[in-house]
């Protein structure tokens, strides 16, 4: 069964795996920390994640901004957005049912799309490897790029996830999570954290999609294809930590890896049937502390 | 007495509508009609919102299309076929969902839908990326010849009349009572002995099934089904319908697919305007007119009312 | 400030109504709390008691009439506004995170102001929780809860707090505790505006009392009248 199946190909795939969970767990993550203060589910993740490409090839294409810079700059860009989206189309809607959130963030992905294929159109736009070149393992080449995106998505990652759990700072998200009105009695002001943390959440997916461009063509639609398959994993792995959607990411990522090396027509859909099996199985979500709302 | 004129006047209206609009138009509203109207017995009367509702139309749009391809039987047996298969699915998909309420349940249908369409991308019967082209029209009964659209027009009008009828009977039968209690209040619903997720289960069966009519429908009147049926896109498009027509109440979704498909017909000459149209009227109708076209309508004449009577 | 005339109460309600969505909760209060002494608001369950509280936090935000807080008007502020000015709310369901150990609880609610204790000071004068600060929250009784509650709100400095049912579902030598806590409190110049079912507890801290039925003042005693009038409270209380 396994005849044909090279080292090569194998190591080729579980890298493509990692650098596909990387994005997985850096976007779910985003929903995820949006998710626990807000109740929202964050249909628009998928376009704030293209809109962090787009910026960054346009820096590099109208300002001569090259990668590092964007780096920097397209998140903070987004993350702007993200509080002015929070203010003028989220706040407004927040004692309501919260399925209107995740309505309301349909809406502006419509929108944001639209304008960006309208003005850009649809077709792919490269964006050139910052560090281009690769090492030769002996039994793969691996580009130094995606070596960088592997790291540093996973550092981001991980010090997202310190900086909740075992910060100060992170403490306040934590208990305003639990009980966001008891927060506030103590003089915090918890509708600007609610911004803030909104803007943090897009500004990792702006972040994210910065770090794609290189990677994936940059166009209007690589946001919804890949929030497509985010939202799978956050179902899976439950909506209420924030580890637990890092891990499920990181996971399906190289599942779906594997699952192309030995069973190529099935790696579309290996994520949909776990998904549909930790249903079954593990209704609550595979690391969930709570029922979600 | 009023509603019955309205009604009349309405049925009338739709009568004689294709001697003045091109009737592949008129046959696409109907289609969303119901497809609109499957989405609302879920939204607007179980309070479930289904972000996946095109894995029913699009799929029965095959299975119908596939049924009268391969087997050469007349029509109306053809559409039965792709209803009853959307309606397993809806069955299906209600087990794994029906759990799940709010957010989960949205999400779980859109995944699950995602998953339907990947898995019709590739199948082989339905033609993959190129979708499934020349499905013929056979004769209704085996001797009614529809081929052109005029006259298939009022076989879809007479469909559609008996679907909108069927709406109303579920909604307003004691099992549609039951499932507006489980919207509201579904803890209380339980404590009077009731079985929330039966009830759910059966409103998503009964929901699949009438979009899969409406795909089974619209297969037949474009004579292609494609990909696009099954897309998320389509699945935004009911809610977006819906919405803006007016959730939970009957003529809302109608209303809806009638000034969307409208829309999206005059828009379509200015490219990506129309999806930009669509997000920036979705918002409006977030943000402020929640209970869309009908209900303002609604609450506007009994303002007037309630103004004239003072 | 003149001294020598009757102070002007620290704070003042008036005609106060509050609505929870539709249903309307209070219909009206009207009462004043000085500085430093300690009032109960006390009444049977759903009179309206914790609703006051959370009313004058600004958690149940839709509400009419006048609460008047050192000269301010509190009606249209914002919660965390209303906590700037100098007041703590300690819940009836305590609000212990759970996904914070007793350190991070502890030390959740900024510094507001000067005057309120370090969290070594808190640790000193609640000395179960020292044993206890790095387990998880909920992992605390219920009377090491409460203490706890009560604590943190310590920190930001407010000289006003607002307790709303300290005493409830705790075993007695646990409320004794709570109700040191609470005179320590007042003698070291708190004012607090504690909600009570419990009589002997009220009785035992308070200055005076506040009686509320359906959403208003029906009576206001000092504690010395407290006694003379039991009668008529306990039907007010219906025990």
């Amino acid at each position: 069964m396994f005849d044909g199946i090279t080292i090569q190909l194998l190591m080729g795939q579980l890298l493509i795996g990692l650098i596909n969970g990387s994005f997985y767990a850096m976007l779910s993550m985003g929903l995820a920390i949006i998710f626990g203060l807000m109740h929202v589910v964050n249909f628009a993740h998928g376009a704030q994640y293209m809109l962090g490409a787009f910026i960054a090839w346009l820096l590099l294409n109208t300002l001569g901004i090259n990668y590092w810079g964007a780096l920097f700059i397209a998140p903070v860009v987004v993350a702007i957005f993200g509080m002015v989206m929070e203010r003028l189309v989220l706040k407004p809607i927040h004692h309501l049912d919260h399925l209107y959130g995740l309505l309301a963030t349909y809406a502006v992905t419509l929108i944001v799309e639209g304008l960006i294929r309208q003005q850009y159109g649809s077709s792919g736009l490269p964006y050139a490897s910052p560090i281009p070149g690769g090492v030769n393992l002996g039994f793969m080449f691996l580009p130094w790029y995606r070596l960088w995106v592997v790291l540093f998505s996973f550092a981001m990652c991980l010090g997202t996830w310190y900086l909740i759990e075992h910060t100060k700072l992170g403490s306040y998200l934590r208990a305003a999570n639990e009980n966001p009105e008891i927060v506030e009695s103590f003089g915090i002001n918890v509708p600007r954290m609610i911004t803030l943390t909104y803007a943090f959440g897009v500004g990792l997916a702006g972040l994210s999609g910065v770090l794609a461009a290189p990677i994936y063509q940059v166009s209007p639609s690589m946001g919804s294809s890949l929030m497509i398959v985010i939202f799978a994993v956050v179902v899976i792995g439950g909506m209420g930590s924030i580890m637990g959607a890092i891990l499920t990411g990181y996971l399906l990522g190289v599942v779906e890896g594997l699952t192309k090396v030995f069973y190529p027509e099935g790696a579309n859909l290996v994520i949909f049937v776990i998904m549909i099996f930790a249903l079954v199985l593990r209704p609550q979500g595979l690391f969930s502390k709570k029922e979600g709302a | 007495m009023i509603r019955y004129l309205g009604l009349a006047a309405i049925l009338i209206l739709a009568l004689i509508a294709p001697f003045f609009v091109y009737s592949v138009t008129l046959m696409t509203i109907l289609v969303f009609v119901i497809f609109a109207s499957s989405f609302n017995l879920l939204l607007g009367y179980a309070g479930l919102l289904s972000f996946g509702q095109a894995m029913f139309f699009g799929t029965a749009a095959y299975i119908t299309g596939q049924i009268l391809k391969t087997t050469g039987v007349s029509l109306e047996i053809a559409l039965i076929g792709g209803t009853l298969v959307a309606a397993v699915m809806g069955f299906l998909v209600g087990l794994v969902a029906v759990r799940r309420t709010g957010i989960q349940f949205a999400m779980i249908t859109f995944a699950i839908a995602q998953f339907v369409y990947f898995l019709l991308l590739q199948s082989e019967f339905t033609g993959g990326e190129d979708g499934m082209q020349r499905i013929p029209r056979t004769e209704i009964f085996g001797f009614i010849d529809l081929s052109d659209n005029f006259s298939f027009y009022y076989f879809v009008l007479a469909i559609t009349v008996l679907a909108v009828a069927f709406f109303y009977r579920v909604v307003h039968s004691p099992f549609g009572e039951v499932l507006k209690a489980i919207r509201d209040n579904e803890p209380r619903v339980e404590s009077l002995g009731f079985k929330p997720e039966r009830y759910k289960l059966v409103a998503m069966t009964l929901s699949a099934g009438m979009a899969g009519l409406a795909g089974g429908l619209k297969a037949t009147v474009f004579q292609f089904a494609t990909l696009t049926d099954v897309s998320w896109n389509v699945s935004g498009e009911v809610i977006f319908m819906t919405l803006l027509g007016g959730l939970g109440t009957l003529a809302g979704p109608m209303v809806g697919a009638g000034i969307v498909i409208a829309l999206n017909d005059y828009l379509a000459q200015f490219a990506e305007w129309a999806l930009i149209s669509q997000g920036v009227i979705l918002l409006a109708v977030i943000l402020f007119f929640r209970r869309g076209v009908v209900g303002e309508l609604g609450a506007l004449v009994r303002r007037l009312k309630a103004g004239g009577s003072k | 400030m003149s001294s020598d005339v009757t102070k002007a109460p620290l704070l003042k309600v008036e005609n106060l109504s509050a609505w929870y969505a539709e249903s309307q909760a209070l219909h009206g209060m009207n009462f004043e709390v000085p500085e430093g002494e300690l009032v109960t608001l006390i009444g049977r369950n759903g009179a309206g008691k914790s609703t006051t509280l959370r009313s004058i936090m600004g958690i149940v935000r839709k509400r009419k009439g006048s609460i008047c807080f050192k000269g301010d008007e509190l009606i249209g502020k914002q919660t965390f506004q209303i906590a700037r000015q100098g007041i703590a709310y300690c819940p009836e369901e305590r609000a212990i995170f759970s996904s914070l150990t007793v350190r991070e609880n502890l030390g959740l609610p900024p510094v507001l102001s000067s005057g309120g204790s370090t969290d070594e000071e808190l640790l000193e004068q609640f000395p179960n929780l020292r044993a206890r600060q790095h387990s998880m929250g909920t992992r605390l009784s219920g009377g090491e809860q409460q203490m706890l509650a009560i604590a943190r709100i310590l920190r930001t400095g407010s000289r006003f707090l607002l307790l709303d049912e300290p005493s409830e579902g705790l075993a007695p030598v646990v409320v004794k505790e709570i109700g040191q806590q609470i005179l320590r409190l007042k003698e070291r110049g708190y004012t607090i505006l504690l909600v009570e079912q419990n009589l002997k507890f009220a009785q035992m801290v308070a200055d005076r009392h506040v009686v509320v039925e359906h959403g208003q003042v029906v009576d206001v005693l000092a504690a010395d009248q407290l006694q003379a009038n039991m009668a008529r409270v306990k039907t007010y209380l219906g025990v």
